[in-house]
């Protein structure tokens, strides 16, 4: 009792000397202070995908290749189109590096001619794509209500038509070129980006953080650039590393069917098409360095793409 | 549920339509007519011939008779072999593709699946690895650059299987390989990643600390739930190796549709591009309307009606 009595008058009416208090060191500020620089969303996923070897090593290869594509054809002691009866189908040698066509043309700069077509047909698609797909997939989500229904009607529509069967049917009927298979992948192409867009608008716009900028009086436009465009841009950049490959899959389908690139002119799929006729006759390099090229291609870009999506959505992270 | 069913029936034909009107001006947009080939043909017969195929008709009395045609089924005779119907092509190519097509889709469901699932028990150990090597490869080397490989290597040097055609079921081995390996991968690596995200649900531990055998966790468990983003590729899966049977039936010598198909777009072949491409579209749409319904079934999570706004 008397114990408790004590104690009590303790709590009540405390008597610690003044001299207990201390002032708290200033060093001791440093277990609260924040240990890492504080990263931006892209400065972290930029990190993440650094940790990914898979993920670098596809953007190395791709970055060589388009050095490759840029420099192949100056680096080779043959010119792209110079044929040379007398060394018909040669194999690789010190003096062909990638051995010859059935025309004694170099298979070494054709193949990084190639590069460039290839390349440049998955890069032109992609990017179109995302232009019209960003802007009516952004629509979409943003309008939303009968707006939103209309435009994705039509998306629906598009997007039941079968890929290939479209771009098939536009290159028999625009003539076989480059310029067609541009056209032809884009027309239905960017059906698949622009429901990624709207998705992600639709989802987005409803958060807190825009709620919060619309009461604070900011005009749509702003909204759209900046809360809404940065937050979808992660899902956007996964689908274009994976339209690229998709598009240079696509056009070494059609020039495997006659309808890509014809020549003079040569893309990997072309060259590999050339190459599959003769492959029975034991002229492998002429299919081999396209395909391995192509297969390449769509190694890095979908293993770049996979690096990419787990990355940028550290949701997913595992 | 039949309300959805309705919706999706009536966007279904109206695709349909949309197609058909699409093949149809595509191709009497092309330039040159079928009969230019043809030498030695007088103006009288040349006019006779378009008169029997009816191209000297106004395009839009050719558009409504075309639509007519296309429900009645009925797809005309061929341009170029005028003994044959178009009819009779599709009854003779079909059968062989669709039987490709099946056995494809059921070796890459089944193989990518357990490649899936082997990876995800396995995450990031050797077999995980040596998995999803396989799988990307499989995504990356193109279906004609692999057959060429395996026609190459199994059938000339080896010599252990035949290099083409399609008359037993040894034949059917190479084509099948060359065209499943690509939506095996699609597969296996969906898998993977649907069953890592399902294995770490709390449902799991719960299964786990009730003291169930792993291998029923894993089939009972989860892989119900994991596949259900299998099932939603299924319909672009189908697509895929439907038009893969075009260059494969091409290099592998398989009378299949997609024979006829790549033939009539090289001769210009009106009816039967437009016949094959209407029939190939069908099939495709109706797949992936089968695969919503399916995995609204599948998923009771997902209202149909409410999916109709998006």
């Amino acid at each position: 009792m008397e114990l408790r009595k004590q104690h009590d008058n303790r709590n009540l009416a405390p008597d610690i000397p003044d001299d207990w208090f201390v002032p708290k060191a200033k060093d001791q500020d440093a277990a609260e202070a924040v240990v890492r620089p504080s990263l931006s969303y892209w400065q972290d996923a930029w990190r993440r995908l650094l940790k990914n070897k898979l993920a670098m090593a596809g953007l190395f290869f791709l970055i060589a290749l388009a050095f490759m594509a840029i420099f192949g054809p100056m680096i080779s002691p043959h010119n792209v189109s110079e044929q040379s009866l007398a060394n018909q189908n040669l194999p690789p040698s010190s003096k062909y590096w990638f051995g010859t066509d059935e025309l004694g043309r170099d298979v070494f700069a054709r193949t990084w001619y190639g590069a460039r077509i290839s390349l440049f047909v998955g890069i032109v698609a992609a990017m179109i794509d995302f232009a019209i797909g960003v802007i009516y997939g952004g629509i979409a989500g943003y309008k939303g209500g009968r707006t939103d229904n209309a435009m994705m009607r039509v998306v629906e529509i598009l997007y039941g038509l079968p890929y290939l069967l479209v771009v098939i049917l536009i290159s028999v009927v625009m003539g076989p070129g480059l310029f067609t298979i541009i056209f032809a992948l884009s027309v239905t192409g960017w059906v698949g980006m622009a429901r990624i867009v709207r998705g992600q608008v639709l989802q987005i716009k409803n958060y807190e953080f825009v709620l919060a900028s619309k009461t604070f009086g900011t005009k749509t436009s702003r909204i759209i650039k900046k809360n809404l465009l940065p937050n979808t841009m992660g899902p956007i950049i996964v689908q274009m590393t994976l339209t690229v490959p998709s598009a240079i899959f696509a056009e070494a389908f059609l020039s495997f069917l006659g309808l890509g690139i014809q020549p003079p002119f040569a893309s990997w799929g072309s060259m590999a098409n050339d190459g599959l006729s003769t492959i029975l006759s034991g002229h492998w390099w002429r299919l081999f360095f396209p395909a391995f090229f192509i297969s390449l291609t769509m190694f890095s870009f979908n293993v770049l793409g996979d690096g990419l999506q787990d990355a940028l959505d550290p949701k997913l992270r595992r | 549920m039949t309300g959805y069913i309705m919706k999706r029936l009536i966007a279904m034909i109206i695709t349909l339509w949309f197609i058909i009107t699409l093949t149809f001006f595509l191709m009497h947009s092309i330039p040159g007519s079928p009969f230019n080939e043809e030498r030695n043909t007088s103006e009288a017969v040349q006019r006779n011939l378009e008169k029997f195929y009816h191209l000297d008709e106004p395009l839009y009395v050719q558009y409504g008779m075309y639509l007519k045609s296309v429900v009645t089924f009925d797809f005309g005779p061929s341009i170029k072999k005028s003994s044959q119907t178009v009819n009779e092509m599709l009854g003779r190519g079909f059968p062989v593709s669709f039987e490709l097509g099946i056995v494809t889709l059921i070796v890459a469901v089944f193989s990518g699946i357990a490649l899936g699932i082997i990876a995800a028990l396995r995450h990031n150990g050797f077999i995980d690895y040596l998995a999803m090597t396989i799988a990307v490869l499989g995504i990356s080397v193109p279906n004609f650059v692999l057959a060429t490989l395996l026609i190459q290597q199994l059938a000339v040097n080896l010599a252990i299987l035949p290099v083409a055609t399609w008359s037993s079921p040894k034949h059917m081995i190479l084509p099948t390989l060359a065209l499943a390996t690509g939506p095996m991968a699609i597969i296996a690596r969906l898998t993977r990643s649907s069953m890592l995200e399902v294995l770490t649900q709390d449902y799991i531990k719960t299964a786990k600390a009730k003291g169930l055998s792993p291998v029923k966790i894993v089939f009972k468990h989860a892989l119900r739930n994991a596949l259900l983003p299998v099932v939603t590729v299924l319909g672009s899966l189908a697509a895929s190796i439907l038009t893969g049977t075009f260059v494969i039936e091409k290099i592998f010598a398989i009378p299949g549709m997609g024979k006829y198909f790549v033939e009539s777009i090289n001769t210009r072949d009106y009816p039967v591009i437009m016949g094959t491409t209407v029939f190939y579209s069908s099939i495709l749409i109706i797949m992936l309307f089968l695969v919503d319904i399916a995995y609204g079934i599948l998923d009771p999570r997902i209202k149909l009606h409410k999916k109709e706004a998006s």
